[in-house]
């Protein structure tokens, strides 16, 4: 199995969609393959149309917020005293996440093929949340299906979907969690995918859609790159950029621009879910070593026993609750390109401690995850190695978690 | 020696009415009960569609998942399922039976050690939901080397182009979705409309059986009397969730529907 230089990763599957021959492909219901088919005719189209691109940015720029912030973090280097220790910001984004460029996307696509509706999964609330704001954006109705115990412990985010007009669905199955959402999801498309369009809120799910999620989160790296290069006058020699995994769409954004540099000089570092420290369960399957099985029409490595019911996770973080992992991530793990680790519930609380301690920043407990890791690792590291976590979320929607787990005086009022 | 499942098409012409095939799930509500209900409806139903409970199955509306959740939480296993099929084969050995599933699940126990054991348990036929054509080539084919029929599933959705292709590589076996659809949906498209669409494609190769699943209850069953066959499903999984609700005998109950069914389709 082979990355190859100089071609999109997003484009490197097959005829069929696997990445690596084996990851990710359409296993859908028959019904899902013509609308599939015609989402795959359009974004192949206007990702190569100049017109689109310009439109595209131009919601980035004017709407999205972009570029987000890539700042030092000057007090963490110091505590630490190992790596500079960065962060690129991306909850500066309108909404204050990175699913707000996946959102964007799919709402733009779904004008072009003249849907009126457009239904999305959610999490931690936030793939919810920006699919409203762009639906509302671009006049479209907007249902969300989001798991029961998600509704109960992402608050903010789910206030934040009905102020835009969304309806969102709860979902009693299973784990009530984002697994079932994206299940419920899928099954709503594929009794109404005559009229409404689908937005799969990670890489994951059948392969255009990690298309989609990948090419669009992209617009992460592509700024990253540039503020690289305005504050170090070239990309630095020793660059390690860690970033949290759930379904991996904030991750493989983080990384893309950077994929055919040497992992020598930049390397990936992905943070999955741990889960509680003293359970067996988790959310890590490439960490873990689950095998490779089918969950929402991709191959890919995911938690799963040996009959091949898909195994219930566990973690703080409902953004990194999920049993599997996009193809684009089994990917870069078995070409070696990127490396993956977990960290635990209460590792990722004490780092959102110490961010916050240390730092006008708070982290969602998802990038809380890839915090730990970071500063785990910068201790031992040079002074000329530059370490850049993504801040992909805002911590306002744990407040919740954060007064249970940690008191009140984490929470702020927004 | 000719499929039971052409087999039972064929008697079925004969007396000039429609198969009529019924899909339980496999270990619903227990494997014994499962078992019972097969034997007890084999007399009215034509071709048994039992279901491999899966617990992400996306293409299931609420009743099917239902029955597939229940089967799963009392520990239903792969090996249990063709164990019940043995059982009931050697009840009654001419009887065809499909299994109905998702692809995960044929993935993880291996391919041709999942056929293996369908051959040996007396599987005739395989859906699998989740793996359409083109991705279904090399297993369909390596179902016909065991002489059972991989089922296609067509859609409404499914283009002209498609449809063609995906008819001209079939097994003697396939399955119309009636409509956009997870099962167990509302018939919402006339029944009119649906023969309409089932005839566009029968004429593609009459050859072909094709059955018609997806929203068929009691009320709608006769109305679509001129089609191959007609899957009822989710009016079953319903009726085992009434009975068990209602503390009566699901296998009675069952019986008891089917026996309905088949009346309104002589
Ligand atoms: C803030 C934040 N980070 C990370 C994730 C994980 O998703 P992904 O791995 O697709 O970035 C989520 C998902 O909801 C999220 O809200």
């Amino acid at each position: 199995m082979k990355l190859i230089k100089g071609i999109p990763v997003i484009d490197q599957g097959n005829q069929l969609g696997f990445w690596g021959g084996k990851f990710g492909g359409n296993f859908v219901p028959e019904t899902l393959k013509k609308p599939i088919e015609d989402l795959e005719i359009l974004f192949n189209k206007l990702k190569k149309d100049k017109k689109f691109i310009t439109e595209r940015d131009r919601y980035f720029e004017n709407w999205v917020g972009a570029p987000t912030r890539f700042i030092k973090l000057e007090n963490l280097t110091n505590y630490i005293g190992g790596a500079q220790i960065w962060s690129k910001v991306v909850s500066d984004a309108n909404g204050g996440a990175h699913k707000i460029y996946n959102a964007t996307v799919h709402c733009l696509l779904a004008k072009r093929s003249g849907k009126k509706i457009i239904c999305g999964d959610t999490g931690a609330g936030y793939a919810g949340k920006m699919l409203s704001m762009a639906a509302k954006k671009f006049g479209l109705k907007c249902k969300i299906f989001m798991g029961a115990k998600d509704i109960a412990r992402q608050q903010p985010n789910v206030k934040a979907m009905k102020k835009n007009g969304a309806e969102v669905i709860p979902v009693y199955s299973g784990s009530q969690t984002l697994v079932d959402a994206v299940s419920e999801c899928m099954r709503f498309w594929v009794a109404n995918c005559d009229t409404t369009a689908m937005c799969v809120g990670s890489t994951v799910g059948p392969a255009v859609f990690v298309r989609i999620c990948g090419w669009s989160t992209s617009q992460i790296s592509r700024e990253l790159k540039v503020q690289l290069i305005e504050e170090f006058g070239s990309i630095p020699k020793k660059l390690k950029l860690y970033n949290c995994v759930g379904g991996g769409s904030s991750s493989f954004g983080f990384w893309n621009e950077f994929m055919d540099y040497d992992k020598k000089q930049v390397e990936f570092i992905g943070v999955e879910a741990g889960g509680p420290a003293k359970s067996k369960k988790h959310a890590a399957p490439l960490t873990y070593g689950s095998k490779i099985g089918i969950l929402h029409g991709a191959a890919q490595y995911v938690n799963q026993n040996s009959d091949g019911q898909i195994e219930e996770t566990e973690s703080i973080s409902a953004g990194l609750d999920y049993p599997g992992i996009s193809p684009l991530h089994c990917f870069l793990k078995d070409t070696k390109r990127a490396r993956y680790t977990a960290a635990s519930d209460e590792e990722a609380l004490s780092a959102f401690k110490l961010v916050t301690k240390f730092e006008d920043l708070r982290p969602s407990l998802e990038p809380s995850h890839a915090f730990f890791v970071a500063l785990k690792e910068a201790k031992k590291l040079s002074k000329d190695t530059v370490v850049v976590v993504n801040s992909c979320g805002d911590a306002y929607k744990d407040r919740g978690i954060l007064e249970q787990r940690l008191g009140k005086k984490y929470v702020k009022s927004n | 020696m000719l499929n039971p499942i052409s087999a039972a098409f064929k008697k079925a012409k004969t007396e000039n009415r429609p198969a009529l095939l019924t899909y339980t799930v496999a270990g619903d509500s227990s494997k014994k009960q499962s078992l019972d209900i097969l034997k007890s409806i084999s007399k009215n139903a034509d071709i048994l569609e039992l279901g491999v409970p899966h617990n992400t199955p996306v293409a299931d509306g609420s009743q099917i998942q239902t029955s597939a959740y229940r089967a799963i939480k009392k520990g239903i296993k792969i090996n249990d399922i063709f164990r019940i099929v043995r059982d009931f084969k050697r009840f009654d050995k001419n009887k065809p039976i499909i299994l109905m599933g998702y692809y995960n699940m044929i993935f993880q126990y291996g391919d041709n050690n999942f056929l293996k054991k369908c051959k040996n348990s007396g599987v005739n036929g395989l859906i699998v939901v989740d793996l359409p054509w083109p991705e279904n080539k090399d297993f369909a084919k390596k179902c016909r080397k065991k002489s059972i029929y991989f089922i296609q599933l067509l859609s409404p959705t499914t283009t002209s182009k498609r449809l063609k292709k995906i008819i001209q590589n079939s097994h003697p076996m396939n399955y119309f979705i009636s409509m956009l659809s997870t099962t167990g949906g509302k018939l919402k498209v006339s029944p009119r409309q649906i023969l309409k669409n089932y005839n566009r494609i029968k004429k593609i190769n009459p050859k072909k059986e094709i059955v018609i699943g997806f929203g068929i209850t009691e009320k709608t069953i006769g109305k679509l009397k001129s089609a191959d066959g007609l899957v009822v499903g989710s009016a079953i999984c319903k009726e085992i969730t009434r009975s068990l609700d209602s503390r009566q005998n699901p296998v009675t109950n069952v019986s008891k529907l089917v026996k309905k069914l088949k009346n309104k389709i002589k």
